[in-house]
C-alpha cells in the first residue's frame, strides 16, 4: 500500500496541469474509497471507507492531533518510526472511529 | 468548469490517444538581481526550483527561459548552460521565466502506463471482493476519471474539480471510439489512433460536456 500511494503521489505531481497545494487526497473504485492525509512531517494517515463519504481530510487531521499526538508522540515508551504497540492508542483510536458520523451502526 | 485532457490506454497499458483540451499555462517571468533567492537543481534534464518561493514561483517550477531565450533541457537555445548563466554575476539583472513544464510525448506515454498499473493495484487493495480499478482519483487541484470498458480499453479524463457529468462524457467517448476508430477499416486495434473524424467528434463531445456539465459542488 505504501508503494502504491508513493507512486500515486508522484504520478499526480507529474500529470497535474495546475500547481497543487496538498496533492493527492483520495481515490475511489467501485467498492471502496481510499483517503490519504499526509502531515508536514511525512506521516501518512490512510483510511479505507465506503463510497459515499465526502472529504474526510478534517477527520484525519483531527485523528492526528487528538489521538496520534496525545497517545503516541507524548508516550515516552513509543519510539517514533517503529510499529505502534500501545494498547491505549488502539483503544482510543477505536473509540474515535466509532464516534465518527460516517461510522454506521450495521443492522445485522 | 474545464476539462484539461483525455488519455486513451489500450489493453496492454500503452497510450493510443492523447488530447490536451484546455491546459492552463502557468508561466511567470520576473527580473531578478544577484544573488537569486531560489535554489535550482537539475532534475531529469530540466532545471527545477528545489527550494524557495517568491512572487508566484513555487517549488517544482522549471526554468522556461532567460532574457527572452527559451530553454531546451538544461541549456538555453543558444547553447549556454542555464545553471552557469544564473550563477554568473555579470548577467544580472536577469529576467527568468518560470513555470510548469509541458509534458513531452514520452512522459505522457510513461504516465499512461503508470496509471494502467496503479489502476490494477487499486482493485487488488480493495477490502471488499471483486472491486474495479481506480475510477476517480481526487486531488485538490483536479480530478482524474477513468472508465474501463469490457474490452480493457481505459478512457481517462482530467478535469477541474467543479466539472460534472464526466461519467456521461466517458461513455460518449467510448461511443465515439466505437463509431470512428473501430469501424474505420484503416485502423488496427490497440494501435495509436490517427483518424480525423475521431478527433473531430471527440473534441465536439468534450466541448458539449464542458458547456452542459457545470455543477455547483
Amino acid at each position: 500500500m505504501y508503494g502504491m500511494l508513493f507512486s500515486i503521489k508522484s504520478f499526480v505531481n507529474r500529470i497535474s496541469p495546475v500547481d497543487l497545494k496538498d496533492g493527492f487526497s483520495s481515490f475511489k473504485t467501485s467498492k471502496y474509497k481510499c483517503n490519504l492525509y499526509e502531515t508536514p512531517s511525512g506521516l501518512k494517515f490512510i483510511m479505507n471507507t465506503d463510497l459515499n463519504v465526502g472529504n474526510i481530510r478534517e477527520i484525519l487531521h483531527r485523528l492526528y492531533y487528538t489521538v496520534y499526538v496525545e497517545y503516541v508522540v507524548k508516550n515516552p515508551l513509543c519510539k517514533l518510526g517503529q510499529p505502534i504497540k500501545s494498547d491505549l492508542f488502539k483503544t482510543k483510536l477505536d473509540e474515535f472511529v466509532r464516534e465518527l458520523p460516517i461510522f454506521p451502526l450495521r443492522a445485522n | 468548469m474545464t476539462i484539461f485532457s483525455v488519455f486513451i490506454v489500450n489493453r496492454a497499458g500503452g497510450l493510443i490517444y492523447q488530447y490536451d483540451h484546455n491546459i492552463p499555462r502557468v508561466e511567470i517571468e520576473k527580473t531578478f538581481s544577484y544573488p537569486l533567492e531560489l535554489t535550482l537543481r537539475l532534475l531529469d534534464d530540466r532545471v527545477v526550483v528545489s527550494f524557495g518561493q517568491r512572487d508566484g514561483v513555487k517549488v517544482g517550477h522549471t526554468v522556461l527561459g532567460i532574457n527572452g531565450i527559451n530553454s531546451s533541457g538544461r541549456q538555453l537555445e543558444d547553447g549556454r548552460e542555464i545553471l552557469e548563466v544564473i550563477a554568473d554575476e555579470e548577467n544580472y539583472p536577469i529576467a527568468v521565466k518560470f513555470g510548469r513544464p509541458k509534458l513531452t510525448v514520452n512522459e505522457k506515454i510513461m504516465l499512461a502506463s503508470m496509471f494502467h498499473s496503479l489502476f490494477a493495484i487499486g482493485s487488488q487493495l480493495s477490502p471488499e471482493p471483486r472491486s474495479s480499478g481506480i475510477e476517480i482519483l481526487e486531488t485538490d487541484g483536479f480530478k482524474l476519471y477513468c472508465h474501463q470498458t469490457l474490452t480493457g480499453i481505459k478512457f481517462i479524463v482530467l478535469a477541474d474539480l467543479r466539472q460534472g457529468a464526466i461519467d456521461i462524457l466517458l461513455r460518449k467517448l467510448y461511443e465515439v471510439y466505437a463509431d470512428f476508430a473501430l469501424k474505420n477499416p484503416f485502423y488496427s486495434i490497440d494501435m495509436p489512433i490517427r483518424c480525423e473524424l475521431f478527433d473531430q467528434n471527440l473534441q465536439a463531445a468534450m466541448e458539449q460536456a464542458e458547456r452542459t456539465g457545470i455543477s455547483n459542488v
